[in-house]
């Protein structure tokens, strides 16, 4: 850690001491969110999303495929991260770092374990179906990346069209109906900073954290988790991260729901 | 996820498909310190889990930029070998969800080293999966504990890990391979046994707040079993350190 970074941490450890945030929010406030649906028009489903200051583009690419030999009624999803040099200073090109490959992996789990994507509808005939290439581009790092992605992915599938299938062909000018969704996930990431912990990290809250622990949610049910950094949370702490977690779906959803213009 | 279509009966008669209750963990089996050449090693066996854990160090950092002069760094490799599953042959070395494995990983041991102590020098640790049947991080991750003790590396305690997750309604323990592929949650866990500190989450399924709260109650649980053997193994291996030099 940088020296400027360690003089950072310790401004908003001395901050919260008093129980404020660097932005004045509330532990469990989010920071502004705005939603851009289908700003890529080439691809079958996009959508850029703001939190803050942190940018995030997602972009969905449906191709014709096979289903997987375990899963013959399927079709398949996958997802990728990209963390663009252009995104922050330490961001450097190459090889996908574990950061990329944990933030892509995370937001996966929480839209496939709340079976968000309808995959038996992706199947178009014996051996042919869809499969959905979700790629994340993070344009600007602000902080909680996991949040930021979640929204995004969901709001670009919010967004997808199925091209039409033809003659064995893929029409990609004509798209025929929304993409089968079955559920909504959000997910809320938390930063333990000391006995504190804030909902959103922004970077130098991130900066500072000891333990983050991100919660996907359905409203009704926790979908996935994932905690990172090397501190410590307590049995209570989690159960109250959950509860928050829990507590802003309705908002989160819909934001996206008004957004996208499709709700379920 | 495999196809429900092949769903077996994951709970016949109130027993799991192995025969075991929900809450009982597979036969485990810990030995410390069977290879040489690391500085520590164990070797688990939990159900038909075979894992080796090796860990090299406190050593120069490789390369030298990377050293950090306040503390050691860690670095933790995960991996399964081509072999370790009943599917088909894999590829060597860490794929995707093997690499997303490493650094949670690597995150749960960066808490309990006292990493203060190993100024500009780095704590490798291996762990290779030779035959996998569910539950292999947390095996992983309980054989990596007793590695890093083997190595005589000072650390704050002593950690394990077990997966609950759900099967149907039920809230059960350290599933297997199928009941891995077939369950309803799946919520690996580490702990910190001595303030009972979660270091390493990770869940996808579904799972409710009360549900989730329980899980968590049985993994804690049955951590004190999993804590006896990891002492049991050291202590063992002690034993038979002090046999080969003829001291009683």
């Amino acid at each position: 850690m940088e020296a400027i970074d360690i003089i950072k941490s310790n401004y908003i450890r001395e901050l919260l001491t008093n129980g404020v945030r660097e932005d004045a929010r509330g532990p469990n406030d989010f920071r502004g969110v705005s939603i851009k649906p289908g700003i890529i028009e080439h691809a079958e489903g996009s959508a850029q999303v703001d939190l803050g200051a942190t940018k995030v583009l997602a972009g969905v690419k449906l191709v014709m495929g096979e289903p997987m030999a375990d899963t013959p009624d399927q079709g398949t999803i996958s997802m990728a991260a990209e963390l663009l040099p252009l995104a922050s200073a330490e961001y450097e090109t190459g090889p996908p770092s574990p950061q990329s490959i944990e933030l892509a992996r995370v937001v996966d789990r929480g839209i496939r374990a709340g079976n968000c994507v309808d995959l038996a509808d992706l199947l178009v005939a014996e051996g042919k179906a869809w499969s959905v290439f979700v790629d994340l581009y993070i344009l600007n790092y602000a902080g909680n990346l996991f949040d930021a992605s979640e929204l995004a992915v969901m709001s670009a599938l919010m967004n997808t069209k199925v091209p039409k299938y033809e003659d064995d062909k893929v029409v990609r000018e004509e798209r025929i109906k929304d993409i089968k969704l079955d559920n909504i996930v959000t997910s809320a990431t938390f930063a333990k900073i000391g006995d504190h912990v804030l909902l959103d990290m922004n970077r130098n809250e991130e900066n500072a954290a000891d333990a983050r622990l991100t919660v996907a949610t359905d409203g009704s049910a926790v979908r996935a988790m994932q905690k990172g950094l090397s501190g410590g949370i307590s049995v209570k702490e989690i159960d109250d991260m959950v509860g928050i977690a829990l507590a802003k779906h309705g908002e989160l959803k819909n934001l996206m729901e008004k957004a996208t213009k499709r709700s379920l | 996820m495999a196809s429900l279509a092949n769903k077996p009966d994951l709970i016949v008669n109130g027993k799991r498909i192995d025969g075991r209750d929900f809450d009982e963990l597979r036969p485990i089996k810990i030995e410390a310190g069977m290879l040489k050449n690391a500085d520590g090693s164990a070797y688990v066996e939990w159900g038909n889990n075979k894992i080796l854990a090796g860990v090299y160090g406190p050593k120069e950092v490789f390369p030298r930029h990377m050293a950090d002069p306040a503390k050691a760094i860690i670095k933790c490799r995960y991996t399964m070998a081509p072999f370790s599953s009943l599917a088909e042959h894999g590829r060597t070395g860490p794929n995707r969800r093997a690499i997303e494995i490493s650094k949670v990983t690597k995150e749960v041991f960066e808490n309990v080293v006292m990493l203060n102590e190993f100024p500009n020098s780095e704590i490798d640790i291996f762990i290779e999966v030779l035959q996998g049947d569910g539950g292999t991080r947390a095996a992983g991750i309980t054989a990596a504990s007793v590695a890093l003790a083997n190595a005589g590396i000072y650390m704050r305690d002593l950690v394990y890990a077990v997966s609950a997750g759900r099967i149907e309604d039920k809230i059960v323990l350290d599933f297997n391979m199928i009941e891995d592929n077939y369950s309803e949650a799946d919520m690996p866990i580490a702990v910190a046994p001595r303030n009972n500190e979660i270091l390493l989450l990770q869940m996808d399924g579904g799972l409710t707040r009360e549900q989730l709260k329980q899980a968590i109650g049985m993994v804690l649980e049955a951590g004190k079993k999993i804590s006896a053997m990891q002492k049991e193994a050291l202590n063992e291996n002690y034993r038979k350190v002090a046999e080969q030099y003829g001291q009683k």
